[in-house]
């Protein structure tokens, strides 16, 4: 315990808001409506620009405030006005998709964060520096981002778990390795660009055949006998 | 010197519960024989045993013996320490103040078609074989004692025996008590085969393989599990408790539950040796499965017997946690934290053998009174039953765990032992122990709940029923009874450190390590830690609402002459003007869970018809409704169900050699001639 | 124990006491001046108070003697929580009496009684009022543990004094678990203490109430009793916001300067606490009562993050 209060008040700083990304991989489980659920999405968009760029001024790689910015501007500002844009488009923006056992769901979500802390122990050996001990949050959020894939039935909702997975593979990268190398982050941020406008032209076309944008209904798309 | 005076109180002690079943059997020709000879002598033998308790805890006796009787190559052993003297004393103490409550209570049994002789003849033999279990030494013993407590208990159970609801109830639980006899036999067989004999002190001394000490566990979690009520072997709990009569219930969740946990805590911590973390963890989840399934259970339950019940198999659960993280404690080389979890454990034990006795023999009292079981048809019976009333209240307040009262104090110590988690290593083991802890809170303010509508609904309000409406109050003896368990609550509350001692002794003989930081303090702080970890002064909270009462009632008198001046009215409740408010307009019991049901929805299977019944002339306007409501225990289907189906499907395989045809049998016998002479050259 | 320390001890819990009408009063002043409307002057409470006491007392016929003595038990047990909780000094003898979770559990004392009351008249509102208050408090506690916990944690200990100092001694630092915890805290006490979007302290509709549904039967003196009550919690769990979790200025030792000084600066975070409140019960409407269970989900899902980060973040090996 003596150990954290020896950290400078950046690392503090650092391991606060990785805290917070947590929480918003909680919320991003728990909110029932659409378009909270892609403001929430942005919150964490924006908290991983800011850790990203303490990471960096902490450290000294200049390349990471690029990196920020890039966050920033993509997962904080643009992709979440292209989802907004399409589901009103599709009119499904005030949609609600909810949660059908929030009690179960929360044990689940712990038991899961439990589970990444265990499996990140002998990691956070190898790491150097104050991203250590975030590893295993960023393992966690992964892992949130996977299961609120499994748990979303909405089309929509299941594009920005999605989103929120890509996000937690970004800050397990800027917390293990400080930052992937430019390149590979330019191609990721692009593809993963690309992948939300490829995601509402699919979704119209899916929602022109089976007249729904429910997931679980999607099964009427198979050609197989019953 | 003083072990002789032991081992005469031990023999006085068996042989008056033996002598209470003997002098029973002439009851049916003269009904004052219960009165006067059979519950004098249980109590005798309850009294003796608390003494015995008394002698080993405080003093430090103990007893090794060997009677003549039994197997001719495995003597009866009979052993006394500190933890069968703990147990004795919670045995002795129900039992004594059973005595007192049984002559008013079977009172009413003489006018029915049942037999007084069999109910105090099985009664005795039923506080017989628990006291044995408590005392016994090698594993045949124990088993015979066993057996003898289940079987008088099955007929006890089935003392009501022409409803067939009865009978089946008592069936289901004598199926149990079997099946988890068995499973105990299983276990013992395991340490047998790695010992010389069935003693209990080679049993000590044996040593298991990994594989077979977890084994060992796994059936004797399922042995004593499905005698103390753990999910999902606690299906016989919530029938057969409220079938038999209400002094037996309130023995039979007191203390045979007690007793359950006795032959587990024996194994676990005196048998098996090096404890490891991962059975530490399966206790732990068993155990908050169990508390969090049986509360839940008793928050929609409307008769109150079967409540209570519910509440039994939520306490075991609790018991079953504090086990855990002794366990987890110990595994992970933090023996006084160990300790103090087994401690907290124990002062459960004691503390629900207590309330839960006192609210069985309350809900005695009321069932006689009102004529009635269900929790919808009762209703203020706190002013026609008034001392009952209190007492309920008592025990509502223990069982609620609220200070300064007696639960609190088992649970607080939990919820410190569960707050060491820091000192652990491993880091998943110092995440999950804050869970579990937080689900025992959400456990323990449903338990508040649960007894807030269960009191409200039957004391509270407004009578609901006709025979509640003309209740008395229970005779004497009953109000005794029930005012010295009531008693015991307060001041095992108002007294942790004392108490705590007490079960120092214990925790120290069977784990060798001492527990001193927590009475250092005196009497009057707990500190299980140390003073700047956390302390808990209950009498001086007790202090403190006094000195608040003496305050009220010294502004009382400086009021007196303004009070004489307006004096209290009495006056009609709000009723928003409509007027003609009844009973049928309070909150039932059902009401009042209903916010429960829909945050919990998924947990129960429940049936829910409402047949609204419109006006002929104004078909919008509605003229009755019935709501009714069918609580089923999920258990049944998703594991009884299927277990059930299996058997029967592989009883129908079986069933094939049953051809029909002379000529097989024939083939059968002739096969294993063959098979037998061929083993034999 | 020397008795100059019990004394002080006693005097703290009487001004505790006494002060507790004030914040309320204060709450309605800034909500008022957020309205525009004109605001009740701030001893208007106190005259509240003062007139319940003088007036007479009526019962419904149906109250029992539970009924009657259930205001002087809910307060008694107020009052005790209250001595508990260091206001202005440190190292008291009666914090000593009882740590945070006996804390808990006289809070839960009192929500028993109040709801025991509610059920004792035997009409529907009543009813309801418990049954609502009880689903609250049963699902605020394992949140409220869960807070505890992360404080334990941290601090190593329950009893509020040690946390307390163990707060002062870390000096300014930013730690997710504290943060989180106290976030946790905020929306436990907005539920326990009936304020909005969990309760409308201000509500006349029936339909509506949780804790005025349960009190709607008393009259006078015990009606006083209740409502000091009521104001006395809400008055703890500010206290509570704002000494474990911003500490500096705590008197650590019984002189008359240190004192002074914590005294004023726990007015000035007192008053702070009341306008965020008041801002924040302005802002935010009533929920509907099926929604409380979410409210208190998140409460205990930060407070859980609060106690996870603690033990994968800061308290790494």
């Amino acid at each position: 315990m003596t150990r954290y209060l020896e950290l400078q008040l950046v690392e503090q700083a650092i391991i606060t808001l990785a805290a917070m990304i947590l929480v918003t991989s909680f919320a991003l489980l728990g909110q029932s409506r659409v378009v909270a659920t892609i403001r929430t999405f942005a919150w964490q968009g924006w908290l991983l620009a800011l850790t990203t760029a303490l990471v960096a001024w902490d450290i000294g790689h200049p390349h990471l405030y690029v990196s920020a910015l890039l966050t920033a501007i993509l997962k904080g500002a643009l992709i979440p006005w292209l989802l907004t844009r399409q589901a009103r488009q599709l009119g499904i923006l005030r949609d609600v998709d909810s949660i059908v056992r929030p009690g179960i769901t929360l044990l689940i979500a712990s038991a899961l964060v439990v589970f990444c802390y265990s499996v990140a122990l002998p990691i956070g050996q190898l790491v150097e520096g104050v991203t250590r001990d975030v590893v295993a949050i960023s393992l966690a959020n992964v892992m949130l981002g996977m299961f609120m894939l499994v748990i979303r039935r909405k089309a929509v909702t299941q594009v920005v778990g999605f989103m929120a997975l890509e996000n937690g593979i970004f800050f397990a990268a800027v917390a293990a390795t400080q930052g992937m190398p430019m390149v590979v982050e330019l191609g990721v941020a692009f593809d993963v660009l690309v992948a939300v406008v490829l995601f509402g032209v699919i979704f119209f076309h899916i929602r022109e055949s089976i007249e729904s944008l429910d997931v679980d209904a999607l099964n009427r798309l198979s050609e197989g006998e019953k | 010197m003083r072990d002789s005076l032991v081992l005469y109180l031990t023999a006085a002690t068996l042989s008056s519960a033996i002598g209470s079943s003997v002098s029973a059997l002439l009851a049916d020709r003269y009904p004052w024989i219960l009165r006067l000879a059979a519950f004098p002598l249980l109590g005798l033998s309850g009294l003796l045993s608390l003494a015995i308790a008394a002698l080993v805890l405080l003093e430090g006796v103990s007893l090794a013996i060997e009677l003549p009787v039994g197997l001719p190559w495995l003597y009866w052993h009979l052993r006394l320490d500190a933890l069968a003297g703990f147990f004795l004393g919670i045995i002795g103490i129900i039992t004594a103040i059973v005595s007192i409550y049984g002559p008013s209570y079977t009172r009413k049994y003489q006018q029915s078609p049942y037999s007084l002789s069999a109910l105090g003849f099985f009664t005795g033999l039923f506080v017989a074989g628990m006291q044995l279990v408590v005392l016994a030494d090698d594993a045949f013993a124990f088993m015979m004692a066993w057996e003898v407590m289940s079987v008088a208990s099955y007929f006890l159970v089935a003392y009501e025996h022409h409803q067939a609801a009865n009978r089946r109830a008592a069936f289901l639980y004598l199926l149990m008590a079997q099946i988890g006899a068995v499973l105990i036999l299983l276990c013992f067989g395991i340490f047998g085969s790695f010992s010389t004999d069935f003693t209990f002190d080679a049993f000590r001394v044996a040593q298991l393989d990994p594989l077979w000490a977890s084994l060992a566990f796994a059936l004797a979690l399922a042995g004593f599990g499905m005698k103390a009520g753990l999910v999902p072997l606690h299906v016989w709990l919530p029938e057969a408790h409220p079938v038999a009569p209400s002094h037996i219930s309130a023995l039979m969740s007191g203390v045979m539950l007690k007793v359950a946990v006795y032959g587990f805590i024996r194994l676990l911590f005196d048998f098996l040796g090096p404890l490891r973390w991962e059975w530490g963890l399966v206790l732990l989840a068993v155990g908050s499965l169990t508390a969090i399934y049986g509360v839940l259970y008793a928050l929609v339950e409307t008769d109150l017997k079967r409540v209570l019940a519910y509440s039994s198999v939520e306490n075991i659960g609790i018991i079953f946690i504090c086990l855990g993280f002794s366990v987890t404690y110990l595994a992970n080389g933090a023996p006084i934290l160990g300790v103090l979890g087994l401690i907290a454990a124990l002062y459960h034990v004691l503390n629900h053998a207590l309330f839960k006795s006192l609210l069985f023999l309350n809900a005695g009292a009321v069932i006689e009174r009102s004529h009635e079981h269900d929790l919808e048809a009762m209703g203020g019976l706190l002013r026609r039953m008034p001392w009952t009333g209190l007492f309920f209240l008592l025990g509502c307040l223990s069982i609620s765990a609220l200070p300064p009262f007696n639960g609190f104090v088992s649970e607080w110590l939990t919820f410190q032992t569960a707050l060491q988690a820091t000192a652990l290593e491993s880091g998943v083991l110092r995440a999950v122990i804050p869970i579990v802890a937080a689900i025992l809170a959400l456990t323990g303010a449903l338990a508040a709940a649960c007894f807030v509508r269960v009191y409200g609904t039957s004391f509270l309000g407004q009578p609901r029923s006709r025979h509640v409406r003309r209740a008395r109050e229970v005779r004497t003896g009953m109000l005794v009874a029930q005012a010295c368990l009531a008693g015991l609550c307060v001041l095992t509350g108002l007294l942790p450190t004392m108490v705590v001692a007490l079960i120092g002794t214990v925790t120290e003989s069977l784990l060798h390590q001492p527990i001193a930081a927590a009475t250092r303090h005196g009497w009057l702080w707990l500190t299980p830690i140390g003073p700047e970890t956390a302390s808990y002064s209950a009498p001086l909270i007790m202090l403190g609402v006094l000195m608040a009462l003496v305050a009220w009632f010294c502004v009382w008198v400086w009021l007196r002459k303004s009070r004489k001046s307006n004096p209290i009215t009495r006056r009609d409740p709000w009723d928003c003007g409509f007027g003609g408010l009844t009973p049928r307009m309070q909150y039932t019991a059902t009401a009042f869970a209903m916010p429960f049901e829909q945050v919990f929805r998924h947990t129960w299977r429940l049936k829910t018809q409402v047949t609204r019944e419109m006006d002929a002339d104004l078909p919008t306007k509605p003229k009755d409704l019935e709501y009714q409501l069918e609580v089923e225990d999920r258990v049944w289907l998703w594991f009884y169900a299927p277990v059930g189906k299996w058997v029967l499907n592989a009883s129908r395989h079986v069933a094939r050699i049953q051809t029909g045809h002379l000529r097989h049998y024939l083939a059968y016998s002739f096969l294993t001639l063959i098979v037998l002479l061929w083993l034999i050259s | 124990m020397k008795v100059v320390e019990w004394l002080f001890a006693l005097l703290q819990m009487a001004v505790f006491v006494a002060a507790a009408p004030l914040f309320s009063a204060w709450i309605k002043r800034v909500k008022c001046w957020l309205q525009n409307r004109r605001s009740p002057p701030l001893n208007q409470p106190y005259k509240d108070l003062r007139r319940l006491f003088s007036k007479q007392v009526l019962l419904a016929h149906t109250a029992s003697a539970l009924f009657r003595t259930a205001p002087y038990l809910v307060f008694g047990a107020t009052v005790i929580a209250a001595a508990v909780v260091p206001l202005i000094a440190l190292e008291l003898p009666t914090a000593r009496i009882a740590d945070a979770i006996v804390l808990v559990g006289l809070f839960g004392l009192g929500r028993f009684f109040l709801a025991l009351a509610g059920l004792d008249v035997g009409t529907s509102f009543g009813g309801m009022g418990a049954s609502r208050e009880m689903t609250v408090g049963a699902l605020a506690e394992p949140a409220m543990l869960m807070v505890i916990f992360a404080l334990a944690m941290v601090a190593g200990s329950t009893n509020l004094s040690t946390v307390i100092q163990s707060m002062l001694a870390q000096g300014l630092a930013l730690r997710p678990s504290l943060l989180f915890a106290l976030l946790a805290l905020l929306l436990v006490g907005i539920a326990e203490t009936g304020r909005v979007p969990v309760d409308n302290p201000a509500t006349h509709l029936e339909l509506t109430m949780i804790h005025e549904a349960m009190i709607l039967e008393y009259t006078g003196r015990q009606l006083a009793l209740m409502e000091w009550a009521a104001q006395l919690k809400l008055m703890i769990y500010g206290v509570l916001v704002c000494n474990l979790f911003f500490p500096w200025g705590i008197a650590q030792t019984l002189d008359v300067a240190s004192l002074l000084i914590a005294g004023v600066l726990l007015c000035i975070k007192l008053i702070i606490l009341g306008a965020v409140l008041a801002v924040a019960e302005s802002l935010i409407a009533k929920m509907r009562f099926f929604k409380a269970p979410v409210f208190l989900a998140v409460a205990f899902t930060l407070a859980l993050v609060g106690m996870l980060s603690f033990v994968m973040l800061e308290s790494a090996s």
